[in-house]
């Protein structure tokens, strides 16, 4: 039966973006001269270049940590949204103490990454504590939360770290002890890489192994079941939101010392946001994690390359996303489908079970 | 009355088929097949019983006639027409009317207001509430229903409100009634009464439709009856032709002894003392009021009461769910008032709760994570940080075959199984940590009779052989009397009557209690607190 259900979630997310993808190439062959080429770089492009499928390896891993993240608050029940902030704190966090900590090779980095997981969980705890404590509606403290992030992080940058001769707002440079390595030779792909795939492994033993995420996962279920069996619903929600923020934070710092010399972000990055579509895809399930985040990026760079050189906008990409994710939460999409298969199902076993029961 | 629906009741003669309901099969999104190709109809005039143990698929099978759900295969002629009925409101325009076990009243309108809502007497946009007044006495007055049609619905009994409910279907021209197990709120006072406006009822020719698993009150009124058992109709016969066991032969698919037997209780120390707890919900009603009382290890010690006596919320207070206002509960000696769910249970007490789909479980994810719940920091599941698989799947396995689960694997979603494997599976859970105190609160409510047999022997075996304190609060009285060692009766939130000795309580006897009608004294209530003097 699990396995059964399990092949219909895979086989409905996997309609869902053929359904976005035809719908990408019907837009195409409306607005292209050379809709053929376009749609090629869309689909192909990523795949055309060593350099251009590294880029989407690159473009994937702050999606990685956000998609955890927001798989892990999912699970809660308490819908968190402040991913985006969070992410963002830990990168200019991180951006402050590499330029202003002096550290070792090696331990720089570490200690950095380690400060820069904790400013994310400190920000990302602040609407669960408005939550537990006072009932206060964690959707709109959350979003609004972002905002005084983005704000207290450029603070934070422009009073302490500025470049006095840069035009716009960014910092000065890193001490060169605080980068992450590049592990593929002749591309970006560095070691934050690594530390994503620890995280996917570790979320997902955390989850589905150990007694907390157990814990977690009851929480989020049915509240009130959890309540009764004795199950400590406010620590359970605290630890899974804290262990989420540090993800992001840890992201935030991974992103900024792996990609980046200096502080440049010029806005909200929007990883957390596009966390929730990773998330989604993966059905807040860490081990899927990776393969969402790998599809999100891969269409960002194809309609990247798409745009570079042909006369298609990458907009486009925008809409994909809108469709497959409103086929993936609309849950009567295929219901019909699945309907009809458990109703044979049902009217089979009982066949079957028919003598068993009575 | 310019919005009533103007319908002549004798258009249909009565003893010809008024409903035929064919080849119905139901199956609900988690893949339960609740009704399979089920064949049932009606004669005008007639009170027809469904009676099939619960799960068998009464309620669906009434759901669809209704409008609230809709068949995936199957037809339904009413009146000598095939019909799609869509929804509810349908039904109510066809001429069917159905009384669910909950009510739908709103508490704070007055009876006459809940039953001509949606068809009001009118003048322009103003509402007419002596009109309304007017024509709900005449209703009940034609029908001997005795209710004041301007008392408040919340001031009213449980048998009132149910009154009320007929009376909206009467006001709405029914002619066709559906009951969903009237009886099991009622105590056998107001369940005479009911029987005898089901009578009028019906020589007035209304038809009805009477849902029970209570072999006796179909046998004193029905004339026939259809009988469904899992999911599918096994005959429908004259009342008059079948014995009780031969009633009972067909809802099973076995004999079935109601006796229960039981070695007698030997009382070992105080298990649980519950001393003055009184407790006022967020409304501000009273629920619980002084209640007192000491639960000895190895005795079970019922609970009586009709529903809503505050029986849960004693249980809900004594488990930690709840905070009393005032009060004390000691578990085995030590003060644990106040204390959390956890902090309880960890002392100690498993509790059955009676509400299973909200509390009981999580129903999306498996039995073998459902049944670990409440022992989810036990050293003997792993380390102390992780789960050892294979202990938790060996452990699920075990309580699986032990508890009688029926089910493809621990690894299935529990929302899956039917309403009596659900139970032996939060059975399971609760007893096989071999608790001190166990609160069973309808512990066999809406099972089937092989499964409550089951968990009878079950709470008998704990209570007997492993000298756990059991609290039994049920509102099946045949349970409460058959179970118990001792009892006690709640009303209205207190406790009405204690019975140290269960077998010379007659149910006639335990209802002048339930209803309030009798009450003990302050001395005769003190036994139940098993002092030394």
């Amino acid at each position: 039966m699990k396995k059964f259900k399990l092949d219909f979630n895979l086989i409905r997310t996997m309609i869902a973006i053929g359904i976005a993808l035809l719908l990408a190439l019907v837009i195409i062959l409306l607005t292209s001269d050379d809709p053929w080429t376009a749609f090629y770089y869309f689909i192909a492009g990523p795949l055309s270049k060593a350099k251009r499928f590294a880029n989407v390896i690159e473009a994937m891993l702050p999606l990685v940590f956000t998609g955890l993240s927001v798989s892990i608050i999912a699970r809660t029940g308490v819908f968190n949204l402040a991913s985006e902030g969070s992410l963002f704190i830990g990168g200019a966090v991180a951006a402050l103490c590499g330029v202003l900590l002096p550290l070792p090779p090696v331990v720089s980095p570490v200690v950095i990454l380690l400060i820069g997981g904790l400013a994310g969980m400190l920000a990302l705890l602040i609407p669960t504590y408005l939550r537990v404590k006072w009932n206060a509606n964690e959707i709109v403290s959350s979003l609004m939360l972002n905002y005084v992030l983005y704000y207290l992080g450029t603070f934070l940058i422009r009073t302490f770290v500025r470049d006095p001769d840069s035009g716009y707002l960014q910092s000065t440079k890193f001490h060169a002890e605080a980068d992450l390595p590049v592990i593929v030779p002749g591309t970006r792909i560095h070691a934050g890489a690594i530390i994503a795939l620890l995280c996917v492994a570790a979320l997902y033993f955390f989850l589905f192994r150990s007694r907390l995420g157990y814990k977690v996962r009851m929480v989020g279920e049915n509240p009130k079941f959890s309540f009764y069996s004795g199950i400590p619903y406010a620590l359970s929600i605290f630890a899974a939101q804290a262990l989420a923020g540090f993800v992001c934070g840890l992201g935030g710092a991974t992103e900024m010392l792996g990609m980046f010399d200096c502080y440049k972000w010029t806005g909200l990055p929007g990883y957390g946001w596009d966390g929730i579509i990773v998330a989604t895809l993966a059905r807040n399930n860490p081990a899927w994690v990776p393969l969402g985040a790998f599809f999100l990026a891969y269409m960002r760079t194809g309609a990247d390359m798409m745009t570079r050189y042909t006369d298609v906008q990458n907009e486009v990409v925008s809409i994909i996303q809108g469709v497959v994710i409103i086929l993936l939460v609309a849950e009567s999409f295929l219901a019909g489908w699945q309907k009809r298969r458990t109703f044979k199902e049902a009217t089979e076993n009982a066949k079957l079970e028919g003598g068993a029961e009575a | 009355m310019n919005q009533m629906i103007h319908r002549d009741p004798d258009d249909f003669p009565v003893g010809e088929e008024i409903l035929r309901m064919s080849g119905i099969t139901k199956v609900y999104g988690n893949g339960v097949l609740a009704n399979d190709n089920v064949n049932f109809s009606v004669k005008k005039g007639e009170i027809h019983a469904i009676m099939g143990e619960n799960g068998a698929g009464k309620s669906t099978l009434m759901k669809i006639l209704f409008g609230s759900e809709q068949p995936d295969r199957g037809e339904i002629c009413f009146k000598g027409r095939v019909l799609t009925i869509e929804s509810p409101k349908k039904a109510v325009e066809l001429g069917i009317g159905m009384v669910y076990q909950h009510f739908n009243l709103a508490e704070s309108l007055t009876v006459a207001e809940n039953i001509v809502v949606g068809q009001e007497p009118d003048r322009g946009i103003f509402f007419r509430q002596k009109n309304a007044y007017d024509a709900v006495e005449a209703l009940a007055k034609k029908y001997a229903f005795d209710i004041d049609p301007k008392s408040r619905v919340r001031d009213i009994s449980v048998g009132k409100k149910q009154k009320v409910e007929i009376l909206k279907i009467l006001y709405r021209n029914s002619e066709l009634i559906i009951l969903d197990e009237p009886t099991a709120v009622l105590t056998p006072q107001e369940t005479e009464e009911l029987f005898r406006q089901l009578l009028l009822l019906k020589q007035n020719g209304y038809t009805i439709i009477f849902i029970s698993h209570k072999i006796n009150e179909v046998k004193t009124i029905c004339d026939r009856m259809t009988i469904i058992r899992a999911g599918k109709t096994r005959g429908t016969y004259d009342v008059s032709e079948l014995s009780a066991n031969d009633i009972s032969v067909l809802m099973v698919g076995r004999d079935v002894v109601q006796k229960i037997d039981k070695p007698s209780a030997k009382p070992g120390k105080t298990a649980l003392s519950v001393r003055d707890l009184c407790y006022r919900n967020e409304h501000g009603a009273v629920m619980l009021d002084h209640v007192s009382f000491d639960l000895r290890a190895g005795e079970i010690l019922g609970v009586a009461g009709v529903e809503g006596s505050g029986q849960r919320e004693l249980a809900e207070a004594v488990s930690g769910m709840l905070k009393a206002q005032g009060g004390t509960v000691a578990l085995e000696g030590s003060d644990v008032t106040g204390g959390t769910p956890g902090e309880i249970r960890a002392l100690g007490l498993s509790h059955i709760h009676e509400d299973r789909m909200s509390y009981g479980i999580a129903k999306n994810v498996s039995i073998t994570e459902n049944l670990i719940a409440n022992r989810c920091d036990s050293g003997e599941l792993g380390s102390k940080a992780f789960f050892d698989r294979k202990k938790t799947s060996s452990l699920a396995e075990e309580l699986v075959k032990e508890y009688q689960i029926v089910c493809k694997s621990p690894s299935v979603p529990i929302g899956m199984l039917s309403g009596g494997n659900i139970q032996k599976a939060v059975v399971a859970r609760e007893m096989s940590v071999e608790p001190r105190v166990l609160l069973a609160n309808q512990p066999t409510r809406g099972i089937d009779v092989g499964a409550v047999e089951f968990i009878h022997e079950r709470l008998i075996r704990d209570s007997r052989e492993k000298d756990c304190a059991v609290l039994l609060i049920s509102s099946d009285l045949n349970e409460v009397l058959e179970m118990s060692d001792s009892l006690i009766v709640m009303y209205k939130g207190h406790i009405s009557g204690y019975f140290s000795d269960v077998s010379a309580l007659t149910e006639q006897e335990l209802g002048l209690y339930m209803l309030g009608l009798k009450q003990q004294d302050g001395q005769a209530l003190k036994e139940a607190l098993h002092e030394e003097v």
